[in-house]
């Protein structure tokens, strides 16, 4: 029998076993003894951010980039309430991340103690798993729950709340190498009846389409979703978090559908007899009006979550599996179909609407995301939320080289740059590049100081429209340009001026530039679309942090787009 | 739209701190209409029992239990809606002010009610009476409208109904 140990001992072990080498951590009253242990510990590297949000958004940044459940540490009450935010588009976008949050010692829970908060009570809607420890003979066994739960199935955020006298408390040394929980059981297998179902439709289908979604990635099964649709000679259509399930530059890719997707892979998805979906919870960004969605189409549905199917579609052949592992089997029985017409037909509506921007005057966001194709061909591109982010997943070209994160689900911005900044330090070997808004970095832009200590070389294209375009382009079009609360330059978010020359409008702050050299790191503004290549070859030699500042015409917008609740034929293109 | 009715569960989940608050969450975040859910624990202390009883259609119905799947601490769920099932709500009815006449009509609709199964006068007064009802929610639905109907001053307090699988198949 092991002697007895300090359940901060305990933590420190687990970590270890379970091969944690990087853990983000925001110190507090109620988390110092856990920091005091770490100190204490070889090859567990801290991170140390501004700011507990950006915390969460770097672990999952992290995770994304290494496949492994990002750790997070941080202290009781505001600690923890931080945290909430991105704990919530971890859960959404189905990424493993491990909170463990500091607690005030039992005997002061529920006297409204300083830095006292219910963080499960408050979290309990947005987690996979939460849970406060107490009893000091059950922590091993819930630490060893809390990695289980995050990786597992469809992954996803836990919290654990460490209460200060259970971090403290001697108990049990062991920490269990697996636990057993009666109430959890990821789907591990495929059923073979139902995958056969749903092969025999695909086969018969005259238009098939292959819809990928964000699960193709987290199972890891691009390879085999591209060589399935090979295979099978079926055309691939993905949401913005299953892009790059197949390269973009592959035949049958036809690009992303829903919201601001292309003409043609909306229209396909609206055409086609027999639509595939894999690893997507249909969510109303991709459908628009559930009732015009597929209108002419028996729905395959393959997903690890059984309550996402027939959830907001009603499927009419539902399949509870893990993509890659249902994707294998169906390559066992894959062979060609002859889809030729409908592979024409849709490479018409390519030709008819094809996904571009003027060229003739002016640095568009396209030009921008070329240059970042052209300048980054492997490695992490990662969007923060909004025009831009849309711009990225319409123009950003990704192959089994190049990958992209992006807040899906949430739409969380402020995402964007700690996310990077956690994928750099996930993959240091990669070229990580943000690709933000001037609103979404000015919600995270503390994580500079993160960046310098941490020694993370990442580079940053803000593209800056001076306004938060993405409501902005709502006004513009759907609210007579009537702009209020959206322009980053004026009081109240409205123009002083519409008509103003530029001269005349006031300055924008900050100055990009100026603030990322006082934090000394490079800073580069570009105006014209003809330096675009140069700045961002300069951020990408430059060791360490680099911000690239592109100036763009206010009134850009992104196009296609379908309005919210609208059927997806609806495009304004 | 589809089947819109009554449906019952029995959820197995595991006796601990935040679980009720944990189911309970999941029908109001999703706006589920929750009818009465009673919760207890079982012959393993480390379990407790929950009835359920939802207004729901067809398919809010399955993506009810399939969403209560999820959860890690519920162990099991099980759609008691189209099973042979014992099912009583325990009720107490407190009647205040009455006459003597409207005392013997309070007995008489015990009487009439006790035809469906356990109901008695348990405590009385000058001017009123307890009665406790364990009848299925619905009789008890009966009991309460009939009671409002007749008398001016009552208070009544239910408990939600609680439901166990039947051994003989034809009971409800």
């Amino acid at each position: 029998m092991a002697m007895d140990i300090a359940g901060k001992k305990l933590f420190v072990k687990a970590l270890q076993e379970e091969g944690v080498d990087t853990i983000f951590a925001y110190p507090g009253g109620y988390v110092t003894d856990i920091l005091d242990e770490l100190q204490r510990t070889e090859g567990i590297r801290i991170v140390l951010p501004r700011h507990e949000q950006a915390l969460v958004h770097e672990a999952e940044g992290y995770a994304r980039a290494t496949g492994r459940p990002g750790v997070c540490l941080v202290t009781s009450g505001p600690g923890a309430t931080n945290t909430i935010t991105a704990i919530t588009d971890a859960h959404y976008d189905s990424i493993p991340v491990i909170v463990f949050t500091g607690q005030v010692p039992q005997g002061l829970i529920g006297n409204d103690a300083f830095q006292e908060v219910d963080i499960v009570g408050m979290t309990r809607s947005v987690v996979k798993y939460g849970v406060t420890v107490r009893d000091r003979k059950k922590l091993g066994q819930i630490l060893k729950m809390a990695f289980h739960i995050a990786t597992t199935g469809k992954p996803g955020p836990v919290l654990i709340d460490l209460p200060k006298d259970i971090q403290l408390k001697t108990g049990p040394a062991e920490y269990p190498s697996e636990v057993h929980i009666r109430g959890y059981k990821p789907n591990e297998s495929v059923h073979i009846g139902q995958l056969k179902k749903a092969y025999k439709l695909l086969r018969s289908a005259k238009r098939p389409i292959i819809l990928a979604g964000g699960g193709v990635h987290i199972a890891g099964a691009e390879e085999e979703l591209t060589r399935f649709a090979e295979e099978m000679h079926i055309p691939v259509v993905t949401t913005v978090m299953g892009k790059g399930s197949i390269p973009e530059d592959h035949p049958l890719y036809v690009g992303n559908s829903g919201m601001h997707g292309r003409y043609a892979a909306n229209t396909a998805v609206n055409e086609c007899d027999v639509l595939f979906s894999i690893g997507t919870r249909f969510n109303d960004r991709i459908t628009g009006d559930l009732n015009e969605f597929a209108p002419n189409a028996k729905i395959i549905h393959v997903d690890v979550d059984t309550s996402s199917i027939s959830r907001n579609v009603v499927v009419d052949v539902p399949v509870v599996s893990d993509a890659k592992l249902a994707l294998e089997k169906l390559l066992e029985w894959a062979s060609p179909k002859k889809t030729k017409n409908w592979r024409e037909q849709i490479h018409l509506w390519q030709e008819e609407h094809p996904l571009q921007m003027r060229r003739d005057r002016g640095m568009t966001p396209q030009m921008i995301m070329e240059g970042i194709n052209e300048v980054f061909p492997t490695g992490i591109v990662v969007t923060d939320v909004g025009q831009h982010q849309m711009w990225a997943a319409q123009y950003i070209t990704l192959n089994k080289d190049r990958r992209m994160f992006t807040s899906g689900g949430l739409g969380t911005m402020g995402f964007g740059f700690p996310a990077a900044i956690g994928a750099k330090i996930g993959a240091p070997d990669q070229d990580v590049v943000c690709v933000t808004g001037d609103g979404g970095m000015q919600m995270n832009m503390q994580e500079l100081a993160t960046a310098i200590y941490e020694d993370v070389d990442v580079t940053v294209c803000i593209i800056n429209n001076r306004y938060l375009g993405m409501v902005r382009q709502f006004q513009q079009v759907f609210y007579g340009k009537r702009y209020v609360d959206t322009c980053l330059c004026s009081p109240g978010g409205s123009p002083i001026d519409a008509k103003a020359s530029e001269a005349e409008q006031p300055v924008y702050v900050p100055d990009f530039v100026k603030w990322a050299e006082s934090y000394g790191a490079l800073g580069i503004r570009v105006e014209r679309g003809e330096d675009i290549i140069e700045a961002l070859s300069r951020a990408k030699e430059h060791k360490g942090a680099a911000i690239v500042e592109f100036m763009i015409a206010t009134e850009e917008i992104v196009l296609p787009m379908v309005k919210g609740g609208a059927p997806m034929s609806d495009m304004i293109l | 739209m589809n089947n819109l009715k009554n449906r019952w569960i029995a959820l197995y989940v595991e006796n601990e701190v935040g679980v009720l608050a944990k189911v309970a969450g999941l029908f109001s975040a999703k706006s589920y209409n929750l009818q009465s859910l009673t919760v207890g624990t079982t012959e393993h202390e480390d379990i407790s029992r929950m009835t359920i009883c939802v207004t729901s259609d067809d398919i809010t119905f399955e993506q009810i239990k399939k969403q209560l799947n999820t959860m890690v601490e519920v162990i099991k769920v099980m759609d008691l809606t189209n099973v042979p099932i014992h099912m009583k709500e325990i009720l107490f009815a407190k009647i205040k002010r009455i006459t003597a006449e409207e005392k013997a009509e309070a007995f008489r609709i015990v009487e009439v009610f006790a035809a469906s199964g356990h109901i008695r006068t348990i405590d009385i007064g000058e001017d009123s009476m307890i009665i406790e009802s364990a009848l299925t929610e619905r009789r008890n639905n009966e009991l309460c409208a009939l009671l409002r109907k007749t008398f001016k001053h009552i208070d009544i307090v239910r408990g939600g109904a609680v439901a166990m699988e039947a051994i003989s198949t034809s009971c409800r």
